[in-house]
């Protein structure tokens, strides 16, 4: 693959070697072909798993997801939305006031939260705290040969594994990306208002009439597409975890995760900006 | 002979550049105990995973009860893969799941039947691998023989007919050893399913096995009984069944029936020329694993330091061999045993020692003598 020659420097022959253009753009196909199939494969996945949803016996475990997904990240929904909006609160007041702008506050602060930061940060969160674990659930179930045991007792892995955390991410995260959006507009009121003295009436008069049942409904359809972004991610990479050519065992689960983390959020603000997109035509 | 089972036609598996099977051909006979034996690596497991389905040959072709698995619907798959259950090496007990939800989870899973149902059958096969105290514990608080008895249970509680294991004693002491095959020797004959074992406990899988398959360099060399395997001649005879029979008797001082033949015809016949030894035949009541393996390691730890040696001949036969030893002697000797060892062992009530003895001659044929000494056996001791 390399083509090597002979260079001299200084009176002193080193050999050092290249690659031919035509190897790098097999390379580069290479890369291509790859990336195009396992893209594939995680769409067959994904849609696999989507149809068996609604197989019989699977109220208990997407209940049980529900559960792990949605409720155990409510603490975490809170404490960024509350600051988060604090922070647009204290940011969007200074900034307006010189222009004297600040009863605007409420619609800057909405509007950013329901069309935007409420879904992106929502799913960003919980890719964080329930993305990763269930990549590395599902990857230790991988490697520690629980879905192969899976597959000789005839249950089907996955809708036994996937399909109700898939479930539940359709649930969750339009739940969890309200509660985001409603806790971050207390926190604009608690640093604008209260902390900062704006009007109170006036935030939450621009809150009310700036909000129109399309942002939320947008702010909705985002979160159901980034649920089906971080559920599907999450769970092919541990899925697959063992196929990894860069390691093996227990390696070979961290690196998924790392993987599954880093591309949930790629995609997500890829997705964001082309959902956002579709949208506003 | 029966149609077999299943049957395996020039198998091939590849994984990238090695072959790991090179043209299979095996039969595995309905109702019987089959062990795949061969080193580490050799593909047993592999082997086995062709059987469940978890694997899919790159040439060749597996046969079910004379049908080849490519030529079968999906449906004729499916009911053909209900009757097996798989037993992991490592167990792949779920660990998020109770030892209850570990058994129940193919009935709750694959069934129609209701809980009162499920719970009676998971109960049921919790008892008989007595989980029962163990029974709302995870797989991380219980004992490696434990768990095994949990993938046991999970394994048995559909009523498979037949039931891979996969190395069940890996990794395992030589009592949980000898006590997980009795205890898949027992179930089978219990509950009569086909079993297939994967595992290198050379010689303690012939005890359970009918028949034996040697797996050796990506091929089936052998198929055949455990006494037949003895008279094979074959370099996988001296690579493989030699050293690890070499490592079991290094461990327990127990020799294996094919090494007793080889010390009964050399070692003895050099050493005693035309004089006698003394044969013992140790019967142990009731077979049970533990009990069996602490009274051959014993028998063997004294009869060994008085220039004899031990062979285990069954589950729960021992063969002592005393060289120049007469029968009057060896008597004194068993009496000495039965007043002092025995009661130190501390063995259960209900276990039963019985003992015969012969003279006999290196040139006589070990079989005869054993049966001869079978047919004088007394109880020496009961507890």
């Amino acid at each position: 693959m390399y083509r090597t020659k002979i260079i001299s420097h200084r009176g002193m022959k080193m050999q050092v070697s290249s690659l031919r253009p035509i190897e790098i753009i097999a390379a580069i196909g290479r890369k291509a072909i790859t990336y195009t199939s396992s893209m594939g494969a995680a769409a067959i996945f994904f849609t696999l798993a989507f149809i068996k949803i609604f197989y019989p016996r699977q109220g208990k475990k997407i209940v049980s997801q529900v559960y792990y997904i949605g409720a155990n990240s409510t603490l975490i929904i809170l404490l960024v939305g509350l600051f988060t909006g604090m922070v647009l609160g204290l940011q969007s007041y200074h900034a307006l006031i010189k222009v004297g702008a600040q009863g605007a506050m409420g619609t800057l602060v909405t509007l950013s939260l329901v069309r935007e930061l409420g879904p992106v940060l929502t799913a960003i969160m919980i890719t964080a705290r329930a993305g990763s674990a269930i990549t590395a659930e599902i990857g230790i179930q991988r490697i520690s040969e629980q879905i192969d045991a899976l597959t000789t007792m005839r249950i089907d892995p996955i809708r036994y594994l996937i399909s109700p955390r898939i479930a539940a991410s359709f649930i969750s995260f339009p739940l969890l990306t309200a509660l985001f959006d409603l806790i971050g507009i207390i926190g604009g009121y608690i640093s604008g208002v209260l902390i900062l003295g704006a009007n109170a009436g006036t935030y939450l008069y621009r809150v009310q009439a700036s909000t129109d049942m399309k942002d939320i409904m947008d702010g909705f359809i985002k979160a159901v597409v980034f649920a089906a972004i971080v559920s599907g991610v999450s769970c092919y990479k541990g899925y697959f975890a063992h196929m990894r050519t860069d390691s093996h065992g227990a390696k070979a689960v961290g690196m998924a995760t790392t993987s599954s983390v880093v591309t949930s959020c790629v995609f997500i603000l890829i997705a964001d900006y082309v959902v956002t997109s579709l949208l506003l035509i | 002979m029966a149609e077999p089972l299943i049957e395996f036609k020039n198998v091939t598996k590849r994984f990238g550049q090695k072959t790991v099977l090179d043209g299979v051909n095996l039969k595995i006979y309905e109702g019987e105990v089959t062990t795949i034996i061969g080193l580490s690596g050799a593909g047993k497991s592999v082997l086995l995973k062709h059987i469940i389905g978890l694997l899919k040959p790159d040439g060749g072709e597996i046969l079910f009860r004379g049908k080849p698995l490519a030529e079968m619907s999906r449906v004729e798959k499916i009911e053909n893969f209900k009757q097996i259950s798989y037993m992991f090496q490592n167990n792949a007990l779920f660990d998020s799941l109770t030892v209850y939800e570990n058994v129940a989870l193919p009935l709750v899973e694959t069934s129609n039947m209701d809980r009162k149902e499920i719970h009676r059958r998971v109960m049921e096969r919790i008892e008989q691998m007595e989980l029962t105290e163990a029974v709302d514990k995870y797989p991380s608080e219980l004992s490696g023989g434990m768990q095994k008895r949990a993938a046991l249970a999970r394994a048995l509680v559909t009523n498979p007919h037949i039931v891979l294991f996969d190395e069940p004693t890996s990794g395992q002491d030589p009592v949980r050893k000898y006590g997980i095959l009795t205890m898949i020797a027992q179930y089978q004959k219990r509950f009569g399913f086909t079993a297939i074992l994967v595992s290198h406990e050379i010689p303690d899988v012939y005890f359970i096995s009918n028949r034996i398959l040697a797996l050796y360099q990506g091929r089936i060399v052998f198929q055949g009984t455990p006494e037949e395997l003895e008279h094979f001649d074959h370099p996988f005879q001296d690579e493989v069944i030699k050293s690890l029979e070499e490592l079991e008797q290094e461990l327990t001082g127990v020799y294996s029936r094919r090494l007793f033949k080889v010390q009964n015809r050399h070692q003895l016949m050099r050493k005693l020329g035309d004089e006698h030894f003394c044969l013992f035949l140790f019967t142990v009541e009731p077979p049970e694993c533990q009990l069996v393996h602490e009274i051959g390691f014993e028998l063997a730890r004294i009869l060994n330091s008085r220039g004899g040696f031990t062979v285990r001949n069954s589950m729960n036969e021992f063969i002592a061999v005393l060289p120049y030893t007469t029968l009057s002697e060896g008597a004194d000797m068993i009496k000495n045993l039965t007043n002092d060892r025995w009661r130190d062992l501390h063995l259960p009530s209900g276990t039963v020692i019985r003992v015969g003895s012969t003279i006999g001659h290196p040139t006589d044929e070990i079989n005869s003598l054993i049966a001869k000494t079978r047919q004088g056996e007394k109880e020496i001791v009961r507890f």
